[in-house]
């Protein structure tokens, strides 16, 4: 079909003859998917304060609205009326593609992920798809578009021409690409068991029992790689306030700050949705009798679990130092995540033969 | 077939617009008063004596041509990844003999010191 028949063909039919909008549909997605993640995003910055705070036994924001809610809403006003300062020697094009690549592949790599099972044959044969769009390769380019995100940080700490820029950029490209790896090896585990990189195929054949039962290594490896690749503690050594003031995003104020941390949020969300959809069943409720529960929350849910336990590991273990991350990359996670490939495909294999 | 990536070039304009129109926005809405002290590159309060773009460790090169290495490897096993099935124990010995190489590989660099930071 060509596309600008897709784009006009708009007689699919939803329940009683109402008119489903291809582009109508998509606009709602994108609109929910974009506007979902930023608030998501924001909020998550006071989930994150609260439970710093819980942690520490203190209370945490408190003061903005009930329960400090309102907290991220203030903190997003102020940023938008600050002065944006850049030091004068800076690559100027480079600069300020730095922080809008780090949102843009953050919320563009959710385009992908399925938040719940097909609604099948609404109307004259239309499947509702709960993602933007129905790749079956959804797995390569979730993988293609979040190694983008080194770009943002490489770009935004080398263009600033500072000192602490550029180490922290360094420091964070060194340390994405390593745990790059471990990440697409612990992956390949659950590709070889599905046989597809369709997204919504994975999740469906976790019906018995979910990838995290068969493939724990690849688990435990891909939430490490995740961690790392976020820049999350104990990995958030790019950003090592004692050592390098702010990393990679000293020099930058203003909402083009907010831009980066809103980026490192919107990319907890979409590796804790990865994860979910790969090792935790995706919309699969926990037992069958639950089903009543639309997919969507047990998607959300488990999402939010995962995010809760990336908080809690930030604000219990410390900072590793920089050649014991590079070696735990290196020399402990891409060895397993290759005995896991050669393990699985065996199994696999000789199943097969 | 190609259809599936018209939303997505779709979405992919919208990110573009949303992540490139903030910044933006706090451009028009924030102040402007620049200084020549504003405008210096951050180093604790002390005037940078040299620009940022000196030689630095040797150790980021290696790790990066390790890395194209090793995901040029995964390229390789992502295809390979979905027909296990069919490939069944044939397929499987290639991609072995495949790994074990570029697993002897790493341990060559490993000996020869490519992860030691100083």
């Amino acid at each position: 079909m060509k596309a600008s028949q897709y784009l006009l063909d708009s007689g699919l039919r939803v329940g009683n003859g109402v008119a489903a909008d291809p582009v109508l549909v998509f606009a709602v997605k994108a609109a929910i998917v974009v506007l979902g993640l930023t608030l998501a995003a924001a909020f998550l910055t006071w989930a994150e304060r609260k439970v710093a705070g819980r942690i520490q036994l203190r209370y945490g924001p408190n003061r903005v609205g009930p329960y400090g809610l309102f907290q991220p809403i203030a903190d997003v006003l102020k940023l938008l009326f600050k002065e944006n300062l850049a030091p004068a020697t800076r690559d100027k094009l480079l600069f300020l593609v730095g922080p809008s690549l780090a949102v843009g592949t953050a919320i563009l790599a959710f385009a992908v992920i399925p938040l719940s099972a097909v609604n099948h044959g609404i109307g004259a044969g239309y499947d509702l798809h709960w993602d933007i769009s129905h790749l079956n390769i959804g797995l390569l380019f979730i993988l293609a578009v979040t190694s983008l995100g080194a770009y943002s940080i490489f770009l935004g700490g080398w263009s600033a021409n500072s000192k602490y820029s550029l180490l922290g950029g360094l420091r964070s490209t060194a340390q994405l690409i390593s745990y790059e790896m471990a990440v697409s090896f612990s992956l390949i585990g659950v590709v070889i068991l599905t046989g597809s990189l369709d997204l919504e195929k994975i999740v469906t054949q976790q019906n018995h029992a979910w990838f995290v039962v068969m493939q724990p290594l690849a688990f435990l490896l891909y939430f490490t790689g995740a961690l790392a690749e976020t820049n999350r503690a104990p990995f958030d050594l790019p950003e090592a306030e004692q050592e390098l003031v702010a990393g990679y995003h000293t020099e930058y104020s203003s909402l083009r700050f907010g831009l980066y941390f809103l980026g490192e949020y919107v990319n907890v969300i979409t590796v804790c949705a990865i994860a979910t959809t790969l090792f935790l069943g995706g919309w699969l409720p926990i037992v069958p009798f639950l089903s009543f529960i639309p997919g969507v929350l047990w998607f959300i849910g488990k999402v939010a679990v995962l995010i809760l336990v990336v908080m809690w590991i930030r604000w219990t273990l410390p900072r590793l130092r920089y050649d014991r991350l590079m070696s735990l990359g290196w020399k402990v996670l891409l060895p397993l995540g290759l005995l896991n490939i050669v393990i699985t495909g065996a199994v696999v294999a000789f199943q097969a033969a | 077939m190609l259809d599936a990536y018209i939303p997505i070039l779709a979405f992919f304009g919208i990110c573009v617009v949303f992540a490139a129109g903030v910044p933006l926005l706090s451009a028009w809405l924030g102040p402007r008063k620049p200084s020549p002290e504003k405008s210096m590159p951050y180093e604790s309060g002390v005037v940078p004596q040299i620009g940022a773009r000196q030689r630095f460790s040797v150790s980021f090169y290696v790790t990066a041509m390790l890395f194209i290495i090793f995901d040029v490897e995964s390229i390789f096993l992502f295809p390979w990844a979905t027909i296990v099935r069919q490939l069944k124990i044939f397929g499987f010995v290639e991609m072995v003999v495949f790994i074990a190489t570029l697993f002897i590989g790493l341990v060559y660099v490993w000996r020869k010191g490519a992860f030691r930071w100083e």
